[in-house]
Parts: C-alpha cells; sequence; structure tokens
C-alpha cells in the first residue's frame, strides 16, 4: 500500500470572518521535500500549523501516515513532527546542547541516548559539537543558530519535518549555502519535508514538488519542471517572473535532456582523458584539460562550462563512465518557452 | 496613638542635644548597646526573610496566574498598587484585631507591601519571554505546565529577581515601624532614641538599617546578574558576579 506522508482533502479554514484557507487538498509523499510558495498572507502557514496541530480545520481533513490528526494527541503529534520556523526560537538560556536535547529530553530518553544523538545532529549541521555544544545562542551567527533550530527539529528523527520560511531572516549568501547543505543532508536523513517560502527562487530549487498558492488556494501543484513548463494560470506566470527559460535551466538536470549516441559515449573517462583521443569538439575548461558534467547537475552549469570553452560537447559521466554528451543546441532547445501559452 | 504624638512633638527640642553630642557619646553607646544592636539585626533579618519567605510563593504565584487572563492582571496589579499606598502604621492598626499585637500582623503587612514588585515583575518578565520562542515550544510539543517550567520562568528569572529586590528594599524600612506595635527589630532602637533623647542610638541605629538594606540591594543585584548569566546573557559583571560565576561554572 502506498501510503501519503501527508493528505489535505478539501480543508478550510477561517479565523473569524477571514477566510484563510478556501478548500485545499493536495498529498505529501513519503521522502520528498515539497514547498509552499505565494505571496504573503496566502494560506502557507496555516496549512502548515494544520499538520501539527497548532491550529484545527474549520471543514475538511488533513491527515498524517493516513490518520486523521483530530484522532491523534496533540502533544504526542507535535513531538512526532519536526517543526524550524523563521524566528528559529532558540532557548537562549539553554546552551546549544540542551536546545537540541529539548524533544528528546520531552520524551524521556535516557541522558546517554540523548548525548550520542546531540552529537550525531550537531555533527550533521557542520557544528562540531566539541566547540558548538556548551555554546549559549547569543555566541552563535545567525546562519549557525538557524542550523542550531533545525537540529532541534530532528532531533527525535521524525518521519516529517515542517519549515517555515526557515532561511528567511538569512542574507542571501549565507541562505544560499545553507540551502544547498541543507539539500545534502536531506539525501542523508530520509524525511518527508514540507517547506514553506515566499521565494519561487528557493521553491524552484528546494522541492521535488511545488504547490503555488493565491489567496487561500492552492492553483498548481507539480513538479518544478512542469510549473516551470506549463504555467497553469497567468498568476503562476507572473509569479515565477521574469527569466522563466534560465530558471528552467537551474532544475533541469543534465541527464534530462543529453545525448546518449556520439563516439566517446560508454568509455570510461579516465581512458577518454588520458589517451588524448579526446575529439575536438569535446570542451576543455581553462587550463585545455577536457571538461565534463555529472548527469545529476543543472543544465545551468552544463551551459556555464560549455560557453568558458571552444568544444561544442560536454561529456557528461556517471560512475566513472561516460553516458552522454551535451550541447548549447539542446540546452537551448530544452529551456526555450513555448511559442504560445493557452491558459483554460 | 497619642504617644507617637508626644514623640514626635518632643523630637522639636532635638537640636541642643544634638550640638552637644560628641564622638565620645557615640563610643558610649556602642560599648554598652553593640550586643543588642546585634540581637536587634538579627530579629530584623528575621522578619524579613520570614515576610518574603511567605510572599514570594504568593507573589509567583499570582503573576503566572494572571498571564492567563488580561482582566485578572489588571484588577491584580491595580490592587497590589492601592495596598501599597495604604500607610503602614494604618495598615498594622487594621491587622491588629485580627492578628494580634507583635509580629504577626508586621509579616502580614510586609507581604502585602511585596506584592506589587513581585507580582508585577513576574507578570512582566513572563510576558516579556520572544513570541517566537513559546511558539517553538508549542510546536515541539511542551504543553502549557512545560512551557512554564522550562522556558517562561526560567527566563524570566532576572526580572523576577529585580522585583524580589525592590521588595526587600521596601520592607526593610517598613518593618522599623513594626517595632511600634511589638514586633522588635531595628526599629526598637529608633524609638527608643526619640523617647530618650538618645541621638546616638537613633544615629547609629539608621545607619546600621540603611547598611542592611543596601547589603540586601546588593547581593540580589549580584544574584540577578548571575541568573542573567545563566541565560547566556552578555552583561556589564559587577566584580563578585565574575568571582561567583567563575566558582559556579
Ligand atoms: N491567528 C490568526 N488570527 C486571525 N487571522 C489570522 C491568524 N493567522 C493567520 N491569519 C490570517 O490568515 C491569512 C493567512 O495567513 P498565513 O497562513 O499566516 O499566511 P502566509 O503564511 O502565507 O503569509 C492571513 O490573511 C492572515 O492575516
Ligand atoms: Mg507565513
Amino acid at each position: 500500500m502506498s501510503q501519503h506522508a501527508i493528505e489535505f482533502e478539501n480543508v478550510r479554514k477561517s479565523y473569524g470572518d477571514t477566510l484563510a484557507l478556501d478548500g485545499i487538498s493536495f498529498s505529501v509523499e513519503p521522502g520528498t521535500t515539497t514547498v509552499l510558495v505565494g505571496p504573503s498572507g496566502c494560506g502557507k502557514t496555516t496549512t502548515m500549523k494544520l499538520v501539527n496541530r497548532l491550529e484545527d480545520p474549520t471543514d475538511g481533513t488533513v491527515k498524517f501516515e493516513g490518520q486523521d490528526v483530530q484522532e491523534v494527541d496533540k502533544i504526542d503529534l507535535r513531538r512526532s513532527i519536526g517543526y524550524v520556523i523563521q524566528d528559529i526560537g532558540l532557548f537562549d538560556h539553554m546552551t546549544v546542547a540542551e536546545n537540541v536535547a529539548t524533544v528528546p529530553r520531552l520524551l524521556d530518553w535516557d541522558e546517554e541516548r540523548i548525548d550520542e544523538r546531540v552529537d550525531e545532529l550537531l555533527e550533521l549541521m557542520d557544528l562540531p559539537p566539541a566547540q558548538y555544544r556548551e555554546d549559549y545562542p547569543r555566541e552563535l551567527s545567525g546562519g549557525q543558530r538557524q542550523r542550531v533550530g533545525v537540529a532541534r527539529a530532528l532531533a527525535a528523527d521524525p518521519d516529517v519535518m515542517l519549515m517555515d520560511e526557515p532561511f528567511g531572516a538569512l542574507d542571501p549568501i549565507t541562505r544560499d549555502n545553507l540551502q544547498d547543505e541543507f539539500l545534502e543532508i536531506q539525501e542523508q536523513i530520509n524525511t518527508t519535508i514540507l517547506f514553506v517560502t515566499h521565494d519561487i527562487d528557493e521553491a524552484l530549487k528546494m522541492g521535488d514538488k511545488i504547490a503555488i498558492y493565491d489567496v487561500g488556494e492552492v492553483v498548481q501543484y507539480d513538479t518544478p519542471e512542469n510549473i516551470l513548463e506549463n504555467p497553469a494560470t497567468e498568476f503562476v506566470e507572473d509569479f515565477i517572473g521574469q527569466n522563466r527559460g534560465l530558471k528552467k535551466l537551474q532544475v533541469l538536470e543534465v541527464g534530462h535532456i543529453m545525448s546518449t549516441d556520439g563516439r566517446i559515449v560508454g568509455q570510461s573517462w579516465a581512458d577518454v582523458r588520458s589517451t588524448g583521443s579526446v575529439p575536438a569538439e569535446v570542451a576543455t575548461d581553462e587550463s585545455g584539460t577536457p571538461a565534463h558534467v555529472a548527469a545529476d547537475q543543472s543544465t545551468e552549469t552544463a551551459l556555464s562550462k560549455l560557453v568558458e570553452s571552444d568544444g561544442s560537447k560536454l561529456p557528461v559521466v556517471e560512475n566513472g563512465s561516460v553516458v552522454g554528451t551535451v550541447s548549447v543546441d539542446q540546452i537551448n532547445d530544452a529551456s526555450s518557452e513555448p511559442k504560445e501559452i493557452v491558459y483554460e | 496613638m497619642s504617644t507617637l504624638a508626644t514623640l514626635v512633638a518632643d523630637s522639636a527640642d532635638l537640636t541642643p542635644v544634638l550640638q552637644a553630642s560628641g564622638v565620645q557619646q557615640y563610643q558610649t553607646f556602642l560599648s554598652r548597646y553593640a550586643g543588642e544592636l546585634l540581637v536587634l539585626v538579627a530579629e530584623h533579618i528575621d522578619i524579613i526573610a520570614v515576610s518574603m519567605l511567605l510572599a514570594i510563593p504568593i507573589g509567583i504565584t499570582l503573576g503566572v496566574l494572571i498571564t492567563f487572563n488580561e482582566t485578572a492582571a489588571t484588577v491584580v496589579l491595580w490592587l497590589a498598587g492601592v495596598a501599597m499606598t495604604v500607610p503602614s502604621i494604618a495598615l498594622f492598626g487594621l491587622l491588629i484585631p485580627v492578628f494580634g499585637i507583635g509580629e504577626p500582623p508586621v509579616i502580614v503587612s510586609l507581604v502585602v507591601y511585596s506584592q506589587l514588585p513581585l507580582v508585577r515583575n513576574t507578570y512582566v518578565g513572563l510576558n516579556g519571554v520572544d513570541d517566537a520562542v513559546t511558539q517553538a515550544g508549542r510546536g515541539l510539543g511542551m504543553t502549557q505546565v512545560e512551557r512554564l517550567r522550562q522556558i517562561q520562568v526560567p527566563m524570566a528569572l532576572p526580572v523576577i529577581m529585580t522585583g524580589l529586590r525592590n521588595a526587600v528594599v521596601i520592607i526593610i524600612g517598613v518593618a522599623a515601624i513594626g517595632a511600634f506595635v511589638g514586633a522588635g527589630g531595628l526599629g526598637d532602637f529608633i524609638f527608643q532614641g526619640i523617647r530618650e533623647r538618645n541621638v546616638p542610638m537613633i544615629v547609629v541605629t539608621t545607619v546600621v538599617l540603611v547598611l542592611l538594606t543596601l547589603a540586601f540591594d546588593y547581593l540580589f543585584a549580584i544574584s540577578e546578574q548571575l541568573f542573567r548569566l545563566r541565560n547566556g546573557e552578555q552583561i556589564d559583571q559587577a566584580r563578585p558576579t565574575r568571582a561567583l560565576w567563575k566558582i559556579l561554572s
């Protein structure tokens, strides 16, 4: 049986006269990152709070691992779901280690297990425990504080983690680094993530699936590629903004568009490089050695490498062997916008 | 009450005595009364300690409870404010029919006077805790009691300590007047000094009273700083704070 991690079925939520959610329905698959994106005040935070019952729906059903959350004890539910907010809300009177240990303590883990878990998470977050365990949050930088916030949310190894604009208060460079790091961490932890942002670029970068919100409604729920390819409404197209082609390059992986025939395909990359049998059209980097990309790198990276070299074809390498090549033309084809968009 | 009136009237004649008094008088006073003075200091501290032991749990509980209801908060803080404006002599008088004379009415009064700083600072301290922090606590699955105990009260402790400090400073002074209704303490010598026109007795006792207040004030200031340090705050530390913090950590 394939079970959804989280399901929203016709969920409505009003606060007095304000209708925050006007019937939303979608489900989140286990192990994926689903991003809720939309302008401020459109109901993203509310959606998230319905999952761990910081709010209850006015109408409709929210299910967590197949069960209606209304049937689960609030406190138990919250302890089994990670939660990170933009303001982080670190406990300033507790050390980094005590902060991270919050939920395990609430769950009555024994001290030894808690200590091990704290060290493991600080390690994962690139905050060496020997150095940071006993620090107070005030002594940390914004980026480090947010890492502690994420570690605290992950402490009891939740199946699902809710992240409400977690990187929103950081400067662009820190934010970018943290996004990259988080993508790596995510591969190691296999947690289902529901991620809120108002920044479409962050959504495209982080999401396996993206739910685009207009006031109180989900107007499109799809993969980043499909959303860029076929924006469902004019609102979505406006929200994506300029440079849709370039954005597509950022989300599109080289493996999806490469051509798999050619003289060097199938050969070992080390051989191709060392024998000097590199065909003239293969791209080289600044020092003149042949360049390459990995199949899961973005077409943007590939394009950048092609533009910087004389060659017209860039080898795609996976597990040490050449699995295909990409050219500027192929990337161009993949990124060009459809000539005409017809809205229903 | 008529005694008090005579005392005040008599005190107008103190001026000549004051001029006549020399260093010698102070030496005589100290050699004769030093032991008794120490006993009175102990009595005074005892009254303060008992009052604070009663006042702290009441004040903090009230301060915590009124965070749940804004109307209750307004009413309780207003009442505590009004109670402070009642002159201590009047309050003793009102309480004597119920508690008799001696320590009990004075201790009850001191508990009443310490409520405003205690309740107010507990309330303000708890409300001053950053909303994001309590929200995070909720989201992580802390119950309301767990949030109070693990987050709000610890974070508010420095502010609560300030309230305690204010309360102690206020009631050390009020307790001196308690001698008038037989509670003992340093007030005994002040009243005796006025009655017997013994200026050295009044002056020395007053100085001791002021020093006692300053000592308590300082002690609480240091402990407040220790709590702030414990909470990870960065502050200008007094020298004793620095020393104690080193020993403690
Ligand atoms: N506790 C609340 N009380 C009243 N209105 C609220 C509350 N929380 C949110 N709202 C309203 O609900 C709408 C959606 O808010 P929210 O989910 O926070 O939006 P977003 O996170 O997308 O910015 C907004 O109009 C907001 O003003
Ligand atoms: Mg929000």
